[in-house]
C-alpha cells in the first residue's frame, strides 16, 4: 500500500512545528508498512490535486498568507476544492485553515479571499488568542479528545454545510464565543490547533491515514501500534490545561 | 515637589530591596521596580539621565544575557563602573529595580554607565525613558511566540522605536540577519554593522525552519551565498536589490577547538586581532562581536576588550560543568530551534555516542508553546550519526520532548521518561555508565530547578557569576 502526500507551501507556511504533522503522517505511515511518497507544493504551476490521497496545509503569519492567498486564486483553490468534494482528505491549520474559507480579513483591513471549501469566514480580532487548548470530537464516532495549542487573532465562523471538528474545553477555538473549533467538511479538517496537533493526537493522525486509505483501496483499517509515548504527551497537555484552568 | 517624588521613590525602592532580601521573600529583582514606578512613574527616565558616560540598551532573540555579560566584564576590567541588570529582569520594572542598587538616597548614581538588557516587547517603552546612546540589536529568531505574536512585529516594535535613541548616539546591527540589518536603513543616528566573514566555515543549508527566507522588503525569496546558522548569513535579493551591508566588525578564521572554546580573528576600523573565548559555537562568535562593537563604541581599546574577552566565563546554567562523582556533566539552556541547533551543533565536536538527559518546562518564562521542539533539527544533527546511547526526557512537557525524538526515529527502547526532574536525573545517573560524558538540556525554569537539585546534592561549585 502506498499513501501520496502533499504539503502544501512549505516554505511558506510552515510554522510552529508545522513540520511534526508531516513527520507523524509519514512514521505512522511507515510504522505500518504503507509507502509514503511526499510532495511539497508552492508557488506557481497548475496541480491535479487527485493525484494525491492526503493534502496538508500549514500555518504561517499574515504576510506569506498574501502570497499564499494570491496563488491560490491562480487555480490551485478550485482544484483543491475539487479534490475535496471527490472525497480526497485534508488538514489545513491556522493560516493554512483560514485561507481555505471564504475570506479572510486581516487585523490591518486586507481582505484575503478564500476558495470557500469550507463554509466559513475570518473576522479580525483585537485580543490575540493564545494557549493550551482541549477540545472534544465527535467524528472519530465516538468522543475523543484533542490537545494542542493556538496562537491567533482572526475569528472564524462557520455556516451551512461546514460544521466543527469539536467542542472547546478549554481554551478559545474558533472564535472564543461559541464553543466550536476547526472545521469538518467530508474527508477534509481545518483547526486553529498546532502544537503540533498530529503527534500527541495520534488517533487523529489515524482517522487521517485511514480516511486517505479508504478513499483509495476501499478498506481504512489499520494495524495497532504502540502508543504509550503519544499517550503520555496527551495525558501531560490534559493536565497542564485543566491546572491552569483552576487557576 | 518633582524631587521630593523621585526620593520617596528610591527609598522605598531600597527599603523594598533590603526588606525582600532580608526576609528572602524573592521577586526582589521586580517588585522594587513596581513600587518605584507608582510612585515616580518617571522614575527610570531620571535616574538613567544620570549616568556620566551614558546608557546601552541591547534586546534581540538570542545571546542578549551572554553578550551584556561579556561586555559589562570587559567594562569591569578595565576601571568602568557601571549599573547592569540581571538577566530574567529585563521589563520594565526589572530595569528600574536594576537602579535601585546603584544610587544614593538622594537618586545620584554611583555608576557612570548603565547597561540594560532589555525585552523585545519592553524596548518602546525603555527606550523611551531611557533615551540610550547605544543599542545594539543581536537578532531576531523565532522565539516564545506565543508571547508577542509573529516575528515581524516583534522587528516593528524595535524598530519604532530607534527614533528614541540619543540622535548623536549609535545603533550597532547584525549585518548577517537580514531582518536586524534592516532596522539600519532611514535611521539618522550612526549604524555600525558587525557580521561573520568566513568562507571557509562549513556551510548549512538554510533549515526548513528558518524564519526569514523572504526577503524584508519585496517578499521575494533571498539568494544566499552562505548561511552560518539558521537565516544567518549572506543575502541578497535579486528582485529588489536589498543586500546584506558590508559589516565594519567581523570574525574570521573561525576554529572552533573543543566543547569549550573557539577561537577566530577580529577586524575593527582600529585594527584587527586574534582572541579565544571559552565559549563554544558560532552563536557566541556573534555575541563576542556585538560585545566587541559596543565597547569600542564607548572608548575601550582593542587589548582592554581582548583579554576582557579572554577572561570571560559563560553565566551559570548557560554552559556549566557538573562534576557528578562517576560522570562529567554540562548542563545547558534550550530555548528555542536555533539556540537547541547549535548546542546538538556543538555537541558534535564530542565524537563519543552521547547521554542525554532533556528537561522541557512550559512555564511562562519557557514560554507555554512547546511546538518549536519540532523545528529541532533532531534528526540531521544527532540521529544521521547514531549518536545517542539513551535520552531521558523530564519536566512538565517530557512527553512531548519524549515524542520529538520517537518520531524522529529514535527507538523507543531508548527513550524513557519521568516528568519529575528529581526523579529524572536519578534514572539517569542509574542508567550512566562510568566515565562517560552526560548532557543535561534545560529550558530555562527546568534548568534553575535541575541546578537546584544539583546544588543540593553537592556537585555544584560555581554560583552566579557577576
Amino acid at each position: 500500500m502506498k499513501l501520496r502526500i502533499a504539503h502544501l507551501y512549505p516554505d511558506l507556511m510552515s510554522i510552529y512545528g508545522d513540520r511534526g504533522n508531516i513527520l507523524a503522517l509519514k512514521q505512522r505511515c511507515l510504522w505500518r508498512g504503507i509507502e509514503v511518497e511526499l510532495e511539497e507544493i508552492s508557488i506557481g504551476g497548475q496541480w491535479d490535486f487527485n493525484q494525491y490521497d492526503l493534502i496538508f496545509f500549514g500555518g504561517g503569519q499574515d504576510k506569506e498568507q498574501k502570497l499564499v492567498c494570491h496563488d491560490l486564486q491562480e487555480g490551485k483553490g478550485e482544484r483543491l476544492k475539487e479534490a475535496v468534494e471527490k472525497g480526497t482528505t485534508l488538514l489545513a491549520i491556522c493560516g493554512g485553515y483560514q485561507l481555505l474559507g471564504e475570506y479572510y480579513k486581516t487585523g490591518t483591513g486586507d481582505v484575503l479571499p478564500g476558495n470557500g471549501l469550507f463554509q466559513a469566514r475570518t473576522e479580525p480580532g483585537k485580543r490575540r488568542m493564545i494557549g493550551n487548548v482541549v477540545m472534544e470530537s465527535q467524528v472519530a464516532g465516538q468522543k475523543r479528545t484533542l490537545v494542542g495549542f493556538e496562537n491567533h487573532s482572526g475569528r472564524t465562523y462557520l455556516s451551512g454545510h461546514t460544521v466543527p471538528l469539536g467542542k472547546i474545553v478549554y481554551g478559545n477555538g474558533n472564535n472564543g464565543e461559541d464553543k466550536g473549533e476547526g472545521a469538518v467538511y467530508k474527508n477534509a479538517y481545518g483547526t486553529y490547533l498546532h502544537g503540533p496537533i498530529l503527534p500527541k493526537n495520534p488517533w487523529f493522525t489515524d482517522l487521517l491515514i485511514g480516511s486517505a486509505l479508504k478513499e483509495k483501496y476501499g478498506d481504512g483499517t489499520l494495524a495497532e501500534l504502540d502508543n504509550f509515548i503519544e499517550e503520555q504527551a496527551h495525558q501531560q497537555a490534559l493536565s497542564i490545561s485543566e491546572k491552569k484552568s483552576r487557576r | 515637589m518633582e524631587s521630593a517624588r523621585l526620593v520617596t521613590a528610591v527609598w522605598a525602592g531600597k527599603t523594598i530591596s533590603s526588606l525582600s532580601r532580608v526576609l528572602g521573600l524573592g521577586a526582589g529583582s521586580t517588585y522594587p521596580g513596581r513600587i518605584m514606578r507608582k510612585i515616580d512613574p518617571q522614575v527610570l527616565a531620571k535616574l538613567s539621565r544620570g549616568f556620566s558616560q551614558g546608557t546601552v540598551m541591547i534586546s534581540g532573540t538570542n545571546g542578549k544575557t551572554t553578550t551584556s555579560n561579556m561586555i559589562a566584564h570587559i567594562l569591569k576590567k578595565s576601571g568602568r563602573k557601571l549599573t547592569h541588570n540581571k538577566s530574567g529582569a529585563n521589563l520594565i520594572t526589572g530595569l528600574t529595580t536594576s537602579l535601585v542598587g546603584s544610587c544614593n538616597l538622594l537618586g545620584n548614581l554611583k555608576a557612570e554607565m548603565g547597561l540594560f538588557e532589555v525585552d523585545e516587547a519592553t524596548v518602546p517603552l525603555a527606550s523611551k525613558e531611557i533615551k540610550p546612546q547605544i543599542m545594539l540589536v543581536t537578532n531576531f529568531f523565532r522565539d516564545q511566540l506565543d508571547r508577542y505574536g509573529e516575528l515581524d512585529y516583534t522587528a516593528s516594535l524595535i524598530k519604532r522605536s530607534l527614533p528614541n535613541i540619543d540622535y548623536q548616539g549609535t545603533i550597532l546591527l547584525n549585518a548577517d540577519d537580514p531582518l536586524v540589518a534592516n532596522l539600519g536603513q532611514d535611521v539618522e543616528q550612526k549604524v555600525i554593522y558587525y557580521g561573520i566573514e568566513d568562507e571557509a566555515l562549513p556551510l548549512t543549508d538554510i533549515v526548513q525552519a528558518a524564519d526569514v527566507k523572504y526577503c524584508v522588503h519585496c517578499g521575494e525569496l533571498y539568494d544566499y551565498s552562505t548561511v552560518f546558522y539558521g537565516h544567518l548569513g549572506k543575502y541578497k535579493c535579486n528582485h529588489c536589490g536589498n543586500f546584506r551591508p558590508k559589516p565594519s566588525i567581523f570574525a574570521s578564521n573561525l576554529e572552533f577547538k573543543n566543547i569549550t572554546t573557539t577561537s577566530f580573528n577580529v577586524s575593527t576600523p582600529q585594527g584587527d586581532f586574534g582572541v579565544t573565548i571559552n565559549l563554544p559555537g558560532l552563536y557566541n562568535v556573534y555575541n563576542a562581536l556585538g560585545a566587541i562593537g559596543c565597547s569600542l563604541m564607548l572608548g575601550l581599546s582593542l587589548e582592554e576588550i581582548k583579554s576582557g574577552l579572554e577572561s570571560f566565563l559563560p553565566a551559570f546554567g548557560r554552559m556549566e560543568q557538573i562534576e557528578f562523582p562517576k560522570n562529567p556533566a554540562l548542563l545547558i539552556l534550550v530555548k528555542n530551534p536555533t539556540g537547541f541547533n547549535e548546542v546538538l551543533r556543538t555537541m558534535l565536536i564530542d565524537k563519543k555516542p552521547k547521554n542525554l538527559l532533556i528537561c522541557i518546562n512550559d512555564n511562562y518564562a519557557d514560554g507555554e508553546d512547546i511546538s518549536w521542539l519540532w523545528d529541532v533539527d533532531f534528526e540531521g544533527l544527532l540521529l544521521a550519526r547514531n549518536e545517542i546511547n539513551f535520552a531521558v526526557t523530564s519536566g512538565l512537557r517530557a512527553g512531548d520532548m519524549a515524542l520529538r525524538l520517537k518520531y524522529a526515529g529514535l527507538a523507543s527502547e531508548k527513550i524513557s521518561l519521568d516528568k519529575n526532574l528529581k526523579d529524572g536525573l536519578e534514572r539517569t545517573l542509574a542508567m550512566l555508565p562510568s566515565g562517560e560524558n552526560l548532557y543535561i538540556l534545560s529550558t530555562y525554569t527546568a534548568m534553575l530547578e535541575m541546578r537546584d537539585i544539583i546544588q543540593k546534592k553537592g556537585y555544584l561549585k560555581n554560583y552566579w557569576e557577576d
